[in-house]
Protein backbone atom coordinates (compact mmCIF):
# COMPACT_ATOMS: atom_id res chain seq x y z
CA UNK A 1 0.00 0.00 0.00
CA UNK A 2 1.73 3.21 -0.66
CA UNK A 3 0.86 6.16 1.59
CA UNK A 4 -0.67 8.95 0.24
CA UNK A 5 0.38 12.12 1.44
CA UNK A 6 -2.42 13.41 3.48
CA UNK A 7 -1.97 15.10 6.53
CA UNK A 8 -3.26 13.16 9.90
CA UNK A 9 -5.60 14.82 12.50
CA UNK A 10 -2.44 14.92 14.91
CA UNK A 11 -0.14 16.88 12.93
CA UNK A 12 -2.02 20.44 11.94
CA UNK A 13 -2.18 21.73 8.42
CA UNK A 14 -0.30 24.72 7.44
CA UNK A 15 -3.45 26.75 7.39
CA UNK A 16 -4.58 25.55 11.02
CA UNK A 17 -0.95 26.37 12.34
CA UNK A 18 -1.12 29.93 10.85
CA UNK A 19 -4.74 30.33 12.31
CA UNK A 20 -3.05 29.02 15.86
CA UNK A 21 -0.05 31.59 15.39
CA UNK A 22 -2.71 34.15 14.78
CA UNK A 23 -4.62 33.76 17.74
CA UNK A 24 -1.84 33.05 20.21
CA UNK A 25 0.09 36.35 18.80
CA UNK A 26 -3.43 38.23 19.86
CA UNK A 27 -3.70 36.68 23.05
CA UNK A 28 0.04 37.55 23.99
CA UNK A 29 -0.42 41.06 23.20
CA UNK A 30 -3.75 41.82 24.65
CA UNK A 31 -1.97 40.14 27.97
CA UNK A 32 0.89 42.20 27.53
CA UNK A 33 -0.87 45.72 27.21
CA UNK A 34 -2.96 44.99 30.15
CA UNK A 35 0.27 43.33 32.04
CA UNK A 36 1.65 46.71 31.39
CA UNK A 37 -1.36 48.65 32.98
CA UNK A 38 -0.92 46.77 36.25
CA UNK A 39 2.50 47.47 35.84
CA UNK A 40 2.54 50.95 35.93
CA UNK A 41 -0.22 51.31 38.46
CA UNK A 42 1.92 48.50 40.61
CA UNK A 43 5.06 50.77 40.45
CA UNK A 44 3.41 53.94 41.32
CA UNK A 45 1.75 52.57 44.11
CA UNK A 46 4.79 50.80 45.40
CA UNK A 47 7.12 53.71 44.62
CA UNK A 48 4.82 55.89 46.69
CA UNK A 49 4.65 53.30 49.57
CA UNK A 50 8.27 53.00 50.06
CA UNK A 51 8.80 56.80 49.60
CA UNK A 52 10.73 56.68 46.48
CA UNK A 53 8.40 59.60 45.26
CA UNK A 54 6.05 62.08 47.05
CA UNK A 55 2.43 60.93 46.98
CA UNK A 56 2.14 64.99 47.97
CA UNK A 57 3.61 65.69 43.96
CA UNK A 58 2.69 62.97 42.01
CA UNK A 59 -0.09 60.92 43.78
CA UNK A 60 -0.36 57.49 43.79
CA UNK A 61 -3.50 54.57 42.63
CA UNK A 62 -4.61 54.39 46.41
CA UNK A 63 -4.92 57.57 46.99
CA UNK A 64 -6.59 58.57 43.64
CA UNK A 65 -9.46 55.79 44.79
CA UNK A 66 -9.32 57.32 48.09
CA UNK A 67 -10.28 60.95 47.32
CA UNK A 68 -13.21 59.31 44.52
CA UNK A 69 -14.52 57.93 47.39
CA UNK A 70 -14.36 61.41 49.29
CA UNK A 71 -16.70 63.09 46.62
CA UNK A 72 -20.12 63.21 46.70
CA UNK A 73 -20.81 60.51 44.06
CA UNK A 74 -24.18 62.97 42.52
CA UNK A 75 -20.86 65.62 42.48
CA UNK A 76 -18.99 63.80 41.01
CA UNK A 77 -21.54 63.03 38.17
CA UNK A 78 -22.54 66.51 37.70
CA UNK A 79 -18.68 67.42 36.99
CA UNK A 80 -18.50 64.61 34.18
CA UNK A 81 -22.25 65.66 32.73
CA UNK A 82 -20.88 68.99 32.12
CA UNK A 83 -17.70 68.20 30.53
CA UNK A 84 -19.23 65.11 28.80
CA UNK A 85 -22.52 67.84 27.44
CA UNK A 86 -20.19 70.44 26.88
CA UNK A 87 -18.08 67.96 24.83
CA UNK A 88 -20.73 66.66 22.71
CA UNK A 89 -22.68 69.42 21.89
CA UNK A 90 -19.62 71.37 20.73
CA UNK A 91 -18.47 68.04 18.95
CA UNK A 92 -22.41 67.83 17.18
CA UNK A 93 -22.32 70.95 16.24
CA UNK A 94 -19.04 71.96 15.00
CA UNK A 95 -19.34 68.54 12.24
CA UNK A 96 -22.77 69.50 11.01
CA UNK A 97 -21.76 73.86 10.53
CA UNK A 98 -18.66 72.68 8.98
CA UNK A 99 -20.34 70.01 6.58
CA UNK A 100 -22.75 72.59 6.04
CA UNK A 101 -20.05 75.31 5.44
CA UNK A 102 -18.42 73.25 2.87
CA UNK A 103 -21.34 72.39 1.01
CA UNK A 104 -22.29 75.98 0.67
CA UNK A 105 -18.58 76.09 -0.50
CA UNK A 106 -18.84 73.48 -2.69
CA UNK A 107 -21.65 74.86 -4.37
CA UNK A 108 -21.25 78.53 -5.11
CA UNK A 109 -17.48 78.79 -6.56
CA UNK A 110 -17.52 82.89 -6.03
CA UNK A 111 -18.10 82.42 -2.61
CA UNK A 112 -15.20 79.66 -2.19
CA UNK A 113 -12.93 82.28 -3.93
CA UNK A 114 -13.95 85.51 -1.61
CA UNK A 115 -13.64 83.17 1.90
CA UNK A 116 -10.75 81.44 1.36
CA UNK A 117 -8.17 84.14 3.22
CA UNK A 118 -10.20 83.83 5.40
CA UNK A 119 -10.17 80.25 5.98
CA UNK A 120 -6.90 80.55 5.87
CA UNK A 121 -6.24 82.91 8.47
CA UNK A 122 -8.85 81.35 11.17
CA UNK A 123 -6.75 78.25 10.39
CA UNK A 124 -3.45 79.98 11.48
CA UNK A 125 -5.25 81.28 14.37
CA UNK A 126 -4.57 80.18 17.69
CA UNK A 127 -7.97 79.69 18.82
CA UNK A 128 -7.45 79.75 22.56
CA UNK A 129 -6.38 83.71 21.94
CA UNK A 130 -10.22 84.47 21.34
CA UNK A 131 -11.04 82.83 24.87
CA UNK A 132 -11.54 86.60 26.37
CA UNK A 133 -13.59 87.15 23.39
CA UNK A 134 -15.58 84.51 23.92
CA UNK A 135 -16.59 85.20 27.15
CA UNK A 136 -17.03 89.10 26.89
CA UNK A 137 -19.36 88.15 24.04
CA UNK A 138 -21.27 84.91 25.22
CA UNK A 139 -20.82 85.17 28.99
CA UNK A 140 -18.74 83.09 30.97
CA UNK A 141 -20.51 79.51 31.61
CA UNK A 142 -21.04 76.27 29.44
CA UNK A 143 -21.86 78.54 26.84
CA UNK A 144 -18.02 79.97 26.42
CA UNK A 145 -16.56 76.06 26.46
CA UNK A 146 -19.02 74.94 23.41
CA UNK A 147 -18.11 78.38 21.54
CA UNK A 148 -14.49 77.31 22.28
CA UNK A 149 -14.88 73.57 21.36
CA UNK A 150 -16.73 74.59 17.90
CA UNK A 151 -14.18 77.24 17.15
CA UNK A 152 -11.30 74.57 17.55
CA UNK A 153 -13.24 71.48 15.55
CA UNK A 154 -14.92 73.84 12.49
CA UNK A 155 -12.22 75.74 11.00
CA UNK A 156 -10.30 72.09 10.13
CA UNK A 157 -13.66 70.33 9.66
CA UNK A 158 -14.72 72.97 6.87
CA UNK A 159 -11.12 72.32 5.01
CA UNK A 160 -10.86 69.02 5.31
CA UNK A 161 -14.48 67.76 4.18
CA UNK A 162 -14.59 70.93 1.16
CA UNK A 163 -11.44 69.23 0.05
CA UNK A 164 -12.78 66.19 0.12
CA UNK A 165 -16.02 67.05 -1.97
CA UNK A 166 -13.10 69.23 -4.36
CA UNK A 167 -11.21 66.38 -5.31
CA UNK A 168 -14.62 63.94 -6.33
CA UNK A 169 -13.52 62.58 -9.67
CA UNK A 170 -14.04 64.83 -12.59
CA UNK A 171 -15.39 61.53 -14.93
CA UNK A 172 -18.65 60.86 -12.39
CA UNK A 173 -19.50 64.68 -12.30
CA UNK A 174 -19.44 65.06 -16.05
CA UNK A 175 -21.38 61.62 -16.42
CA UNK A 176 -24.01 62.72 -14.27
CA UNK A 177 -24.50 66.30 -15.87
CA UNK A 178 -24.59 64.44 -19.26
CA UNK A 179 -27.70 63.14 -17.81
CA UNK A 180 -29.44 66.36 -16.90
CA UNK A 181 -28.50 66.12 -13.07
CA UNK A 182 -28.97 69.52 -11.12
CA UNK A 183 -26.42 70.35 -8.75
CA UNK A 184 -28.31 69.47 -5.76
CA UNK A 185 -28.41 66.03 -7.33
CA UNK A 186 -25.16 66.07 -8.17
CA UNK A 187 -24.49 66.72 -4.24
CA UNK A 188 -26.60 64.09 -2.98
CA UNK A 189 -26.32 61.50 -5.09
CA UNK A 190 -22.69 61.80 -5.56
CA UNK A 191 -20.22 63.94 -3.87
CA UNK A 192 -21.61 63.10 -0.14
CA UNK A 193 -21.41 59.23 -0.46
CA UNK A 194 -18.53 59.43 -2.59
CA UNK A 195 -16.79 60.84 0.87
CA UNK A 196 -18.69 59.40 3.30
CA UNK A 197 -15.55 57.79 4.15
CA UNK A 198 -14.17 61.43 4.31
CA UNK A 199 -16.73 62.28 6.24
CA UNK A 200 -16.40 59.52 9.36
CA UNK A 201 -12.56 60.33 9.16
CA UNK A 202 -13.07 63.73 9.89
CA UNK A 203 -15.25 62.67 12.48
CA UNK A 204 -12.36 60.78 14.87
CA UNK A 205 -10.33 63.99 14.24
CA UNK A 206 -13.25 65.94 15.60
CA UNK A 207 -13.54 63.61 18.60
CA UNK A 208 -9.88 64.54 20.09
CA UNK A 209 -10.17 68.38 18.84
CA UNK A 210 -13.33 68.38 20.66
CA UNK A 211 -11.97 67.46 23.80
CA UNK A 212 -8.79 69.67 23.47
CA UNK A 213 -11.56 72.29 22.71
CA UNK A 214 -13.58 71.08 25.54
CA UNK A 215 -10.66 71.31 28.58
CA UNK A 216 -9.42 74.66 27.65
CA UNK A 217 -12.78 76.16 27.57
CA UNK A 218 -12.80 74.93 30.95
CA UNK A 219 -9.55 76.13 32.08
CA UNK A 220 -10.47 79.70 30.99
CA UNK A 221 -13.76 79.81 32.06
CA UNK A 222 -16.18 77.43 34.44
CA UNK A 223 -17.57 76.44 38.00
CA UNK A 224 -18.37 72.32 37.06
CA UNK A 225 -16.52 70.11 34.85
CA UNK A 226 -13.30 67.97 34.47
CA UNK A 227 -11.16 70.50 33.67
CA UNK A 228 -12.72 72.62 36.77
CA UNK A 229 -11.76 69.72 38.92
CA UNK A 230 -8.07 69.54 37.32
CA UNK A 231 -7.20 73.40 37.62
CA UNK A 232 -9.13 73.14 41.35
CA UNK A 233 -6.96 70.48 42.41
CA UNK A 234 -3.82 72.23 41.04
CA UNK A 235 -4.94 75.46 42.48
CA UNK A 236 -5.51 74.18 46.32
CA UNK A 237 -2.41 71.63 45.45
CA UNK A 238 -4.49 68.65 45.54
CA UNK A 239 -2.70 66.49 42.93
CA UNK A 240 -4.70 63.02 44.13
CA UNK A 241 -7.94 65.14 42.79
CA UNK A 242 -5.88 65.94 39.72
CA UNK A 243 -4.99 62.57 38.66
CA UNK A 244 -8.40 61.15 39.50
CA UNK A 245 -9.69 63.54 37.42
CA UNK A 246 -7.30 62.83 34.52
CA UNK A 247 -8.05 59.54 34.68
CA UNK A 248 -11.95 60.05 34.43
CA UNK A 249 -11.12 62.13 30.95
CA UNK A 250 -8.90 59.25 29.68
CA UNK A 251 -11.44 57.19 30.05
CA UNK A 252 -14.60 59.17 28.59
CA UNK A 253 -12.08 60.30 25.67
CA UNK A 254 -11.95 56.41 24.83
CA UNK A 255 -15.56 55.40 25.12
CA UNK A 256 -16.40 58.09 22.91
CA UNK A 257 -13.24 57.40 20.34
CA UNK A 258 -14.60 53.73 20.16
CA UNK A 259 -17.96 55.02 19.08
CA UNK A 260 -16.79 56.76 16.42
CA UNK A 261 -14.57 54.14 15.22
CA UNK A 262 -17.45 51.99 15.65
CA UNK A 263 -19.42 54.11 13.16
CA UNK A 264 -16.37 54.01 11.12
CA UNK A 265 -16.22 49.98 10.84
CA UNK A 266 -19.84 49.99 10.37
CA UNK A 267 -19.81 52.57 7.22
CA UNK A 268 -16.77 50.93 5.91
CA UNK A 269 -18.76 47.50 5.80
CA UNK A 270 -21.38 48.94 4.27
CA UNK A 271 -20.07 51.40 1.76
CA UNK A 272 -17.51 48.84 0.96
CA UNK A 273 -14.14 50.17 1.94
CA UNK A 274 -10.97 48.06 2.27
CA UNK B 1 -34.45 63.82 -41.52
CA UNK B 2 -31.24 63.01 -40.13
CA UNK B 3 -31.12 62.26 -36.25
CA UNK B 4 -28.41 64.75 -35.48
CA UNK B 5 -27.90 67.65 -37.13
CA UNK B 6 -24.97 69.36 -36.72
CA UNK B 7 -25.14 72.95 -39.02
CA UNK B 8 -21.70 75.07 -39.37
CA UNK B 9 -20.55 74.59 -36.15
CA UNK B 10 -17.42 77.13 -34.34
CA UNK B 11 -16.27 76.82 -31.25
CA UNK B 12 -13.66 79.17 -29.74
CA UNK B 13 -12.61 78.76 -26.39
CA UNK B 14 -11.59 81.56 -24.17
CA UNK B 15 -9.07 81.63 -21.46
CA UNK B 16 -6.67 84.47 -19.75
CA UNK B 17 -3.67 83.57 -22.57
CA UNK B 18 -5.34 83.59 -25.19
CA UNK B 19 -8.41 82.05 -27.47
CA UNK B 20 -8.20 78.67 -28.89
CA UNK B 21 -10.45 77.71 -32.16
CA UNK B 22 -11.61 74.57 -31.43
CA UNK B 23 -14.05 73.67 -34.12
CA UNK B 24 -14.45 75.35 -37.42
CA UNK B 25 -17.61 75.33 -39.49
CA UNK B 26 -18.19 71.85 -38.75
CA UNK B 27 -21.64 70.00 -40.48
CA UNK B 28 -22.36 66.63 -39.96
CA UNK B 29 -25.51 64.41 -39.85
CA UNK B 30 -26.13 61.38 -38.73
CA UNK B 31 -28.79 58.93 -39.42
CA UNK B 32 -31.48 57.33 -37.22
CA UNK B 33 -29.72 53.29 -36.44
CA UNK B 34 -26.35 54.33 -38.17
CA UNK B 35 -22.97 53.57 -36.24
CA UNK B 36 -20.69 56.48 -37.06
CA UNK B 37 -16.77 56.72 -35.67
CA UNK B 38 -14.92 59.61 -35.75
CA UNK B 39 -11.23 59.48 -35.79
CA UNK B 40 -8.64 62.32 -35.90
CA UNK B 41 -5.18 63.55 -34.31
CA UNK B 42 -5.62 63.75 -30.69
CA UNK B 43 -6.27 67.09 -29.39
CA UNK B 44 -8.13 67.75 -32.07
CA UNK B 45 -11.68 68.88 -30.13
CA UNK B 46 -13.32 65.23 -30.73
CA UNK B 47 -14.49 65.80 -27.17
CA UNK B 48 -15.14 69.05 -27.51
CA UNK B 49 -17.23 68.11 -30.46
CA UNK B 50 -19.26 65.07 -27.86
CA UNK B 51 -19.41 67.51 -25.24
CA UNK B 52 -21.71 69.90 -27.55
CA UNK B 53 -23.68 67.34 -28.35
CA UNK B 54 -24.39 66.27 -24.94
CA UNK B 55 -25.64 69.50 -24.39
CA UNK B 56 -22.71 70.23 -21.85
CA UNK B 57 -21.39 73.10 -23.68
CA UNK B 58 -22.79 75.55 -26.65
CA UNK B 59 -21.34 76.24 -29.67
CA UNK B 60 -19.90 79.53 -30.33
CA UNK B 61 -21.32 79.89 -33.84
CA UNK B 62 -23.70 77.13 -35.64
CA UNK B 63 -26.64 75.04 -34.38
CA UNK B 64 -27.30 71.38 -33.29
CA UNK B 65 -30.22 69.05 -33.40
CA UNK B 66 -31.70 66.18 -32.40
CA UNK B 67 -34.88 65.64 -34.39
CA UNK B 68 -34.53 69.19 -34.77
CA UNK B 69 -34.84 70.69 -31.64
CA UNK B 70 -32.01 72.10 -29.83
CA UNK B 71 -30.43 69.91 -27.63
CA UNK B 72 -30.76 70.03 -23.76
CA UNK B 73 -28.82 67.78 -21.08
CA UNK B 74 -31.76 66.90 -19.23
CA UNK B 75 -34.13 65.86 -22.04
CA UNK B 76 -32.16 61.95 -21.94
CA UNK B 77 -31.94 62.01 -25.77
CA UNK B 78 -28.34 61.42 -25.29
CA UNK B 79 -26.67 58.93 -23.52
CA UNK B 80 -23.03 59.51 -22.85
CA UNK B 81 -20.35 56.95 -22.28
CA UNK B 82 -17.02 58.23 -21.16
CA UNK B 83 -13.36 56.97 -21.04
CA UNK B 84 -13.48 54.84 -17.95
CA UNK B 85 -16.77 53.39 -16.97
CA UNK B 86 -17.33 55.60 -13.64
CA UNK B 87 -19.47 53.36 -12.09
CA UNK B 88 -20.81 54.36 -8.25
CA UNK B 89 -18.29 51.74 -5.89
CA UNK B 90 -21.15 52.47 -3.61
CA UNK B 91 -23.73 51.32 -5.53
CA UNK B 92 -25.28 48.20 -6.40
CA UNK B 93 -25.01 47.49 -10.49
CA UNK B 94 -28.69 47.33 -10.44
CA UNK B 95 -28.49 51.03 -9.10
CA UNK B 96 -25.74 51.90 -10.86
CA UNK B 97 -27.52 51.17 -13.84
CA UNK B 98 -30.66 52.95 -12.89
CA UNK B 99 -28.96 56.55 -11.70
CA UNK B 100 -29.71 57.73 -15.07
CA UNK B 101 -33.47 56.83 -14.33
CA UNK B 102 -33.22 58.46 -11.01
CA UNK B 103 -31.54 61.61 -11.98
CA UNK B 104 -34.24 62.07 -14.68
CA UNK B 105 -37.15 61.44 -12.47
CA UNK B 106 -38.08 58.38 -14.68
CA UNK B 107 -37.66 55.61 -12.24
CA UNK B 108 -40.69 53.86 -13.07
CA UNK B 109 -41.50 50.07 -12.41
CA UNK B 110 -41.53 49.88 -16.25
CA UNK B 111 -38.25 51.64 -16.56
CA UNK B 112 -36.85 49.52 -13.84
CA UNK B 113 -38.03 46.25 -15.75
CA UNK B 114 -36.73 47.36 -18.98
CA UNK B 115 -33.54 47.68 -17.09
CA UNK B 116 -33.48 44.39 -15.44
CA UNK B 117 -34.04 43.26 -17.82
CA UNK B 118 -31.12 44.42 -20.20
CA UNK B 119 -28.89 43.36 -17.42
CA UNK B 120 -30.42 40.06 -18.01
CA UNK B 121 -30.11 39.59 -21.57
CA UNK B 122 -26.60 40.46 -21.41
CA UNK B 123 -25.05 38.48 -19.31
CA UNK B 124 -25.41 40.40 -15.63
CA UNK B 125 -28.47 39.06 -14.51
CA UNK B 126 -26.47 37.20 -11.60
CA UNK B 127 -24.66 40.35 -11.24
CA UNK B 128 -27.79 43.01 -9.93
CA UNK B 129 -26.38 42.54 -6.36
CA UNK B 130 -22.64 42.61 -6.50
CA UNK B 131 -20.67 45.74 -5.98
CA UNK B 132 -18.32 47.43 -8.90
CA UNK B 133 -15.79 45.73 -7.82
CA UNK B 134 -16.90 42.29 -7.57
CA UNK B 135 -16.50 42.71 -11.85
CA UNK B 136 -14.17 42.07 -13.90
CA UNK B 137 -12.85 44.96 -16.40
CA UNK B 138 -15.25 44.08 -19.33
CA UNK B 139 -18.48 43.33 -17.11
CA UNK B 140 -18.10 46.92 -15.98
CA UNK B 141 -18.01 48.47 -19.26
CA UNK B 142 -20.86 46.28 -20.02
CA UNK B 143 -22.89 47.13 -17.00
CA UNK B 144 -21.78 51.36 -18.12
CA UNK B 145 -23.50 51.12 -21.37
CA UNK B 146 -26.69 49.37 -19.68
CA UNK B 147 -26.69 52.30 -17.62
CA UNK B 148 -26.65 54.78 -20.46
CA UNK B 149 -28.86 52.37 -22.64
CA UNK B 150 -31.40 52.51 -19.65
CA UNK B 151 -33.02 55.85 -19.92
CA UNK B 152 -33.39 55.54 -23.68
CA UNK B 153 -31.39 57.67 -25.40
CA UNK B 154 -31.85 58.38 -29.19
CA UNK B 155 -28.01 58.72 -29.68
CA UNK B 156 -25.17 57.47 -27.91
CA UNK B 157 -22.09 58.77 -27.46
CA UNK B 158 -18.72 57.34 -26.81
CA UNK B 159 -15.80 58.52 -26.22
CA UNK B 160 -13.06 56.28 -26.00
CA UNK B 161 -15.00 53.49 -24.35
CA UNK B 162 -12.25 50.96 -24.52
CA UNK B 163 -9.21 52.99 -23.81
CA UNK B 164 -9.45 51.82 -20.33
CA UNK B 165 -9.28 47.76 -20.70
CA UNK B 166 -6.58 45.85 -21.23
CA UNK B 167 -6.10 44.64 -24.89
CA UNK B 168 -7.48 41.08 -24.87
CA UNK B 169 -10.77 42.27 -22.89
CA UNK B 170 -10.89 44.92 -25.37
CA UNK B 171 -11.55 43.02 -28.43
CA UNK B 172 -14.45 41.46 -26.55
CA UNK B 173 -15.44 44.16 -25.19
CA UNK B 174 -15.61 45.77 -28.57
CA UNK B 175 -17.76 42.87 -30.20
CA UNK B 176 -20.21 43.38 -26.63
CA UNK B 177 -20.99 46.64 -27.01
CA UNK B 178 -21.21 46.25 -30.62
CA UNK B 179 -23.59 43.63 -30.90
CA UNK B 180 -26.08 45.42 -28.11
CA UNK B 181 -25.86 48.47 -30.09
CA UNK B 182 -27.12 46.73 -33.45
CA UNK B 183 -29.33 44.55 -31.08
CA UNK B 184 -31.31 47.73 -29.63
CA UNK B 185 -30.92 49.49 -32.91
CA UNK B 186 -28.91 52.36 -31.43
CA UNK B 187 -27.42 55.19 -33.46
CA UNK B 188 -24.40 55.34 -31.93
CA UNK B 189 -21.47 58.01 -32.52
CA UNK B 190 -17.72 56.73 -31.13
CA UNK B 191 -14.82 59.10 -30.91
CA UNK B 192 -11.76 56.96 -31.30
CA UNK B 193 -7.85 57.07 -32.17
CA UNK B 194 -7.78 53.76 -33.06
CA UNK B 195 -8.13 53.38 -36.35
CA UNK B 196 -8.77 49.63 -36.79
CA UNK B 197 -11.36 49.60 -34.23
CA UNK B 198 -13.07 52.31 -36.00
CA UNK B 199 -12.88 50.36 -39.30
CA UNK B 200 -13.97 47.52 -37.04
CA UNK B 201 -16.97 48.74 -35.87
CA UNK B 202 -18.23 52.14 -37.89
CA UNK B 203 -20.98 51.96 -40.49
CA UNK B 204 -19.49 55.07 -41.30
CA UNK B 205 -16.12 57.10 -40.87
CA UNK B 206 -15.73 60.54 -39.59
CA UNK B 207 -12.04 61.99 -40.28
CA UNK B 208 -11.17 65.09 -38.56
CA UNK B 209 -8.65 67.58 -39.63
CA UNK B 210 -6.28 68.52 -36.56
CA UNK B 211 -7.36 71.76 -34.52
CA UNK B 212 -9.54 73.62 -35.49
CA UNK B 213 -11.64 70.62 -36.33
CA UNK B 214 -13.40 70.24 -39.45
CA UNK B 215 -14.80 67.18 -41.46
CA UNK B 216 -11.94 66.18 -43.57
CA UNK B 217 -13.68 62.92 -44.86
CA UNK B 218 -16.26 60.74 -44.82
CA UNK B 219 -16.02 56.93 -46.19
CA UNK B 220 -18.74 54.79 -45.97
CA UNK B 221 -17.27 51.40 -44.79
CA UNK B 222 -18.73 48.50 -46.65
CA UNK B 223 -17.69 45.47 -44.93
CA UNK B 224 -19.86 43.06 -44.28
CA UNK B 225 -19.56 41.09 -41.63
CA UNK B 226 -21.98 40.66 -38.26
CA UNK B 227 -19.41 41.73 -35.83
CA UNK B 228 -16.31 43.70 -35.22
CA UNK B 229 -13.85 40.51 -34.84
CA UNK B 230 -15.11 39.22 -37.74
CA UNK B 231 -14.61 42.34 -39.71
CA UNK B 232 -11.32 42.31 -38.75
CA UNK B 233 -10.73 39.48 -40.67
CA UNK B 234 -12.67 40.56 -43.73
CA UNK B 235 -10.28 41.09 -47.01
CA UNK B 236 -11.53 44.48 -47.02
CA UNK B 237 -10.48 45.42 -43.57
CA UNK B 238 -6.98 46.26 -44.86
CA UNK B 239 -7.72 48.37 -47.59
CA UNK B 240 -10.26 50.71 -45.36
CA UNK B 241 -7.55 50.45 -42.18
CA UNK B 242 -5.10 52.28 -45.11
CA UNK B 243 -7.29 54.50 -46.65
CA UNK B 244 -8.03 55.83 -43.31
CA UNK B 245 -5.17 55.86 -41.69
CA UNK B 246 -3.61 57.89 -45.04
CA UNK B 247 -5.96 60.64 -44.39
CA UNK B 248 -5.66 60.62 -40.83
CA UNK B 249 -1.89 61.28 -41.09
CA UNK B 250 -1.82 63.28 -44.80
Amino acid sequence: MTRLPCRMSTSKTPRQKYLARRRNDKITTVILQIGLLFAMIGIWELAAKLDLIDPFITSCPSRIIKVLGTIELSDLFTHIAYTLIECIVGFIAASTLGILIAVLLWRFTKLRRVIEPYIVVLNALPKIALGPIIIIWVGAGAQAIIVMTILICIIVTVISVLSAFMSVDEGKILLMRSMGATRLQILFKLILPANIPALVNMLKINVGLAWVGTIMGEYLVSTAGLGYLIIYGSQVFKMDLVMASTVILCILATVMYLAVAGVEKFTKKKYRID
Amino acid sequence: MALLDINHVDVIYQSEKSETEAVRDLTLSVDEGEFIALVGPSGCGKTTLLSMIAGLLSPTNGSITIDGKPIVASSGNVGYMLQRDNLFEWRTIENNVMLGLSVQKKLTPEARQYAVSMLEKYGLGDFKNAYPTELSGGMRQRAALIRTLAFKPRLLLLDEPFSAVDFQTRMTVCDDVHAIIKNEKKTALLVTHDISEAVSMADRIVVLTKRPATVKAVFTIDIDAPTPLKRRESPKFSYWFDRVWKEVTL
